[in-house]
């Protein structure tokens, strides 16, 4: 039956067919639809299935509040879920998918959870902590796969989207959000005023609900016509922007709004656009949202919100049905009863549970002859997948069904429980609600709480229906007024108040509450009167919780999962709190509304992301030999945000094999590293050795220019936090170099000591880390490599180790440091870092002869674990103290003061039983040991006591075994102690307590 | 997310250019110092309901460390003040008594 009318449709152009697939079959719409007017004019009632009854669902709605109808569209990398069918707009070549069912819409097999719920309410409110729970091990293997399978919603594509993103940043004066009839008219105000004004409106079209009522007119013209009219006045306005399909998702500290544009699939830009805008003032002109009846059976197919039924027929020309019942507390829905009368559909009856309909608009519908039943409700919807027939019943004083039941033929029933004012932004960011009795709503209460800026004024103003007013010419004046407020507030004069708009519209009233429709039989109890439909929350459940105990309203929704759906309780919420409200006989203001938070509609992931993807997800540091490393079989490991080479694999070899071929090649000859990570800190000024002499733990005031010495830097706790070679550049000028990791971490800490504590000292740091390139040339034979490239005097009497030199090497500017981390004869070389990769090719070319080869990460690990020395991160974890690891002589005891020492004092850092560093030579040497292995007194023991853990571990390939650096109890003074660490799988290795330094403990290799 | 303004470079920018810093004007307590003051000096934080003195930098924009009196319930900013300045301006205490604040 075609469903598409012959007329109508605003929003269509009927000139323009487009093709689209809906389930694999082709069907066609007009540009200008939506997805579900589409559907609706091809014929398609069901759209989806419900999560936990598989419940056949069709469209309830028209606009961002739908709860059912949600669709996969697109596919492959471009497929989107969970796509609100009311939202997507028809275009040429769309394919759109059901989702939530198996093995077909139709036909679907979890609809069984319906069946045996029937039986044993095993899905009722709380479901999940009741049911399921035993025997434990079947939840695993059971339960939640067989769950996951059949509840749930679009599967989420597993290809990369090929689609961009962006943010972009927006200051205005004023933002609006929301282009129905108060958006325009708040946003002329303040336009017109001179402000500068961003107005935004999530569907396509401006003209919000004037678009789909022709029984208004504001100021002579139509209402459609005047937010034509309106919309093209404000588009000539220079200071005011307008963009749709834009929705404001959250409103924040400030001022501050996210909005998420939808930039349309075929756009040559961006995908989406995320605005992340700063707004002096903002006007929520948000609208308000059609309540659903709550009456046995009302998920059924062909059940909708009465202005929705509207809608579609109004503005896209289709019909949801062919033969209307009209369901409604309120005289709003007439509307509907008169739209479907007077685009040639039938209207069966209208049902009004109240006493007397005798308002103007229901007058026009009994002109047109059709039955209005007053004081009557639908005890029960007829139909499976779609609506067959309604069973009315008189509504007693006593809130029953009394008499027999009438059934009235119908294939779609529009319902309407009255209107709530969408208050989500209001309330994101402080704004208070109060209750409206005689409306019976939830309303912005700013002499409550409004949301404020930085300056502590309220920022946010409301207007409209979404601020409560709900007759046009009421509406109108509000947002008239909240735009010239919005712009008084900001020093601008709106001049003198204009007279108000003439507005004509039918009086409505207001609506009556009735927050549960009774039924008969098995229907009375509320089982089948659905509240929130994606969830399955119904009247029964909200009752059960409240009975249960639930009483507060956050309580309850998160015991049946009200509103916790994807549309977030946009119908249900207010229906289930009355119904709470109702169950625990306390008003509804009492109860409360649940929190708003954002976002109003589901942000897509890559709206968030915008370009933080791919390369510019985590942006690597490149040292100057980067790409070198890259041609030579770098194995890459990261290092902070660096990338460093693990080692440097040739050809068929395996990590292991160029580890060992690295470091048998600097122990035996020469070696070379890019060092050029390390933090180098210049750190300049007269009271530069004062500042470091309270940064680290020794003395830096008495190095001599021209030295180097090991430092510590500790945190006020007294932990040990990052270490380097500190060098003195001259009597007012140290670099001083730190971890890899760490070095931004040491810039920033240093900087704060000198600005918030001792701001007297006269010292500037500069992080120059990334100025220098920085090779270390490692092994026996390094000094005759380095003097075949300079002039300098490169001996152990001109530069004995720890000291440096400045010069020149291979034609560029260095600095000789004679430093060692390996414990070998080593140098480490700066150079401005665009000369690094000059030195390094000059180097290597230079120790040819010499087989130098270079090393990574790995190489460098072992052969400093094979010294002893300590790396931050592997001996170190933010509880460790340089007393911890021997480090006793590399913190003074003559300094008044230095970061850390005060700690030092406290009874726990000073007590003598502490874990202390050791090295432990496992008893097979060959056995390596477990990083981060725990050293227990007696493996037998239960639970066995922990004495200690390895925290550096490795196979040394100098020694031909295992090494390994602990931290023990009282360690150094249980040397030749065997110690036992279990290891996975049961097995125990046992180690002997030695000296932590395994290589050269005399120091010889080093100072030659 | 808070806009605040850097009192040395001027600019009002957004909270992620800035880095917070915990708590502003602690007193330093280093060594011969008594144990319940070092303790408090590491480890006790106000949590007040109304106006806080908070540490900012300006992490992305000039490098600079000041100070932040904020309210913890409106969220209003009464004021920015450089690092250096070891009590709250006069006029930042007067906007803050003038809201009940302080």
């Amino acid at each position: 039956m075609p469903h598409r009318l012959n007329d109508g449709g605003r929003l269509i152009d009927r000139s323009k067919p487009v093709s689209y697939q809906f389930n694999g079959k082709r069907m066609t719409g007009f540009a200008g639809d939506t997805l579900a007017s589409a559907l609706i004019g091809g014929g398609q009632a069901l759209m989806g299935r419900s999560f936990k009854y598989h419940r056949p669902r069709g469209l309830v709605a028209a606009g961002v509040e739908e709860p059912n109808a949600l669709m996969t569209t697109g596919t492959g990398a471009k497929a989107e879920p969970n796509q609100r069918a009311t939202m997507v707009e028809l275009r040429e070549g769309l394919t759109a998918k059901t989702q939530n069912h198996w093995p077909s819409l139709d036909w679907d097999i979890g609809a069984v959870n319906a069946a045996v719920a029937s039986v044993a309410p095993v899905f009722s409110a709380g479901f999940y902590y009741k049911t399921f729970l035993f025997p434990r091990i079947a939840w695993k293997h059971v339960y939640e796969p067989v769950i996951r399978q059949s509840a749930g919603l679009g599967p989420a594509p597993t290809e990369q989207d090929p689609d961009s993103y962006e943010h972009y940043y927006h200051y205005t004066d004023v933002l609006v959000v929301g282009g129905g009839m108060a958006g325009l008219a708040a946003a002329k105000a303040a336009g017109a005023a001179g402000a500068k004004v961003l107005l935004v409106e999530q569907t396509g079209h401006l003209g919000g609900r004037l678009l789909a009522e022709n029984d208004t007119q504001i100021d002579g013209a139509e209402g459609a016509d005047w937010a034509a009219a309106t919309a093209e006045a404000l588009g000539a306005m220079e200071n005011v922007a307008i963009r749709t399909r834009t929705q404001a998702a959250g409103l924040y500290d400030h001022g501050y709004a996210l909005l998420d544009e939808d930039c349309g699939e075929d756009a040559s830009g961006p995908r989406r656009r995320l605005w992340r805008v700063r707004a002096k003032r903002i006007i929520v002109a948000a609208g308000a949202i059609e309540r659903p009846l709550a009456f046995a059976n009302n998920d059924v197919p062909g059940v909708m919100l009465a202005s929705a039924v509207r809608d579609y027929i109004r503005l896209w020309g289709v019909a949801p049905g062919r033969e209307l019942a009209v369901f409604a507390n309120n005289d709003d829905a007439y509307r509907t009863a008169i739209a479907a009368f007077e685009a040639g559909l039938k209207v069966a009856a209208v049902i009004d549970p109240r006493a007397q309909a005798t308002g103007p608009l229901a007058e026009t519908v009994r002109g047109f002859g059709v039955p209005i039943r007053t004081s009557s409700v639908i005890a029960k919807v007829k139909g499976g997948k779609a609506v067959e027939a309604v069973m009315v019943g008189t509504k007693t004083p006593e809130g029953r069904v009394g008499g027999a039941l009438e059934k009235i033929k119908c294939d779609c029933v529009a319902m309407s429980g009255g209107w709530s004012p969408v208050v989500h932004l209001w309330s994101h960011c402080g704004g208070k609600l109060r209750w409206d009795e005689e409306q019976s709503m939830f309303r912005p209460a700013p002499e409550r709480a409004a949301p404020t800026g930085d300056d502590g004024e309220a920022n946010t103003l409301v207007a409209g229906t979404a601020n409560g007013f709900m007759s046009t010419a009421e509406a109108l004046a509000d947002a008239v007024e909240a735009g010239r407020e919005a712009a008084k507030a900001l020093g601008l004069k709106p001049g003198r108040k204009p007279a108000a708009a003439r507005v004509a519209e039918p009086e409505t009233g207001v609506a009556t509450p009735m927050w549960f429709a009774p039924s008969v039989g098995k229907y009375a109890h509320g089982t089948k009167h659905f509240l929130d439909y994606q969830n399955d929350v119904t009247a029964a459940d909200v009752e059960l919780a409240a009975r249960e105990g639930y009483e507060s309203v956050e309580h309850a929704k998160r015991y049946t999962t009200l509103g916790m759906a994807t549309d977030q309780g946009k119908l249900s919420n207010i229906n289930g709190l009355a119904i709470l409200a109702n169950s625990l006989n306390a008003p509804i203001p009492e109860v409360g509304t649940t929190t708003f938070r954002p976002p109003y509609t589901p942000l897509p992931i890559g709206s968030i992301v915008g370009r933080d993807a791919g390369e510019l997800f985590k942006p690597i540091r490149k040292s100057p030999m980067h790409d070198w490393h890259d041609a030579n079989g770098a194995d890459w490991e990261p290092v902070g945000d660096w990338r460093r080479p693990f080692c440097y694999r040739r050809g068929e070899e395996d990590r292991h094999a160029a580890v060992t071929r690295e470091v048998l090649a600097a122990r035996g000859s020469a070696g070379m590293l890019d060092a050029s990570t390390l933090g180098k800190m210049i750190v300049k000024g007269p009271d530069a050795a004062r500042f470091l002499d309270m940064m680290y733990t020794n003395m830096m005031s008495s190095l001599k220019v021209g030295r180097c010495r090991y430092g510590l830097m500790c945190t006020e706790n007294g932990f040990l936090f990052d270490d380097g070679v500190v060098a003195r550049i001259a009597e007012d000028e140290f670099l001083c170099h730190t971890t890899s990791g760490g070095a931004d971490r040491v810039h920033a800490w240093m900087e704060e000591w000198l600005q918030t504590e001792w701001f007297d000292m006269k010292v500037y740091v500069a992080n120059a880390t990334e100025q220098f390139a920085q090779i270390a040339v490692v092994g026996p034979k390094s000094r005759e490599i380095i003097a075949s490239l300079t002039d300098m005097d490169v001996s152990t009497e001109a530069l004995p180790f720890m000291a440096f030199a400045d010069g020149e090497m291979a034609g560029v500017p260095v600095r000789i440091y004679r430093i060692s981390f390996s414990g070998e004869l080593s140098y480490e070389i700066a150079t401005p870092a665009h000369h690094g990769q000059h030195l390094w090719d000059a180097i290597r070319e230079a120790g040819k002869g010499a087989n130098i080869t270079p090393y990574g990460t790995e190489a460098l690990h072992i052969m400093r674990a094979e010294k002893g020395f300590i790396m931050i991160g592997d001996e170190t974890d933010g509880t460790t103290i340089p007393q911890d690891l021997n480090l006793n002589w590399a913190v003074s005891k003559k300094k008044a003061d230095f970061i850390g020492k005060r700690a030092m004092e406290r009874s726990h850092l000073a007590d003598p039983n502490r874990e202390k560093l050791v090295g432990l030579a496992t008893d097979d040497p060959k056995k390596v040991l477990p990083d981060g292995a725990y050293a227990v007194a007696d493996p037998t023991a239960s639970p066995p006591v922990v004495i200690g853990r390895v925290t550096s571990t490795y196979f040394s390939p100098t020694l031909d075994k295992s090494i390994a650096m602990a931290l023990i109890v009282n360690g150094p003074d249980r040397m030749g102690e065997t110690i036992a660490i279990p290891v996975e799988g049961g097995d125990v290795i046992r180690a002997k307590i030695v000296d932590p330094v395994f290589y050269d403990p005399e120091g010889e290799k080093q100072n030659v | 997310m808070l806009q605040l303004t850097c009192p040395y470079c001027g600019v009002t920018g957004e909270e992620t250019e800035f880095a917070p810093g915990g708590e502003a004007h602690i007193e330093r307590h280093g060594p011969g110092s008594d144990d319940g003051d070092f303790e408090e000096y590491l480890f006790y934080r106000k949590n007040p309901r109304g106006l806080h003195f908070e540490r900012w930098r300006h992490a992305y924009g000039c490098g600079k460390w000041f100070h932040v009196a904020r309210d913890t319930v409106t969220l209003e900013v009464y004021g920015s003040y450089p690092a250096d300045v070891l009590t709250p301006p006069k006029e930042i205490m007067a906007k803050a008594k003038k809201r009940g604040a302080a």
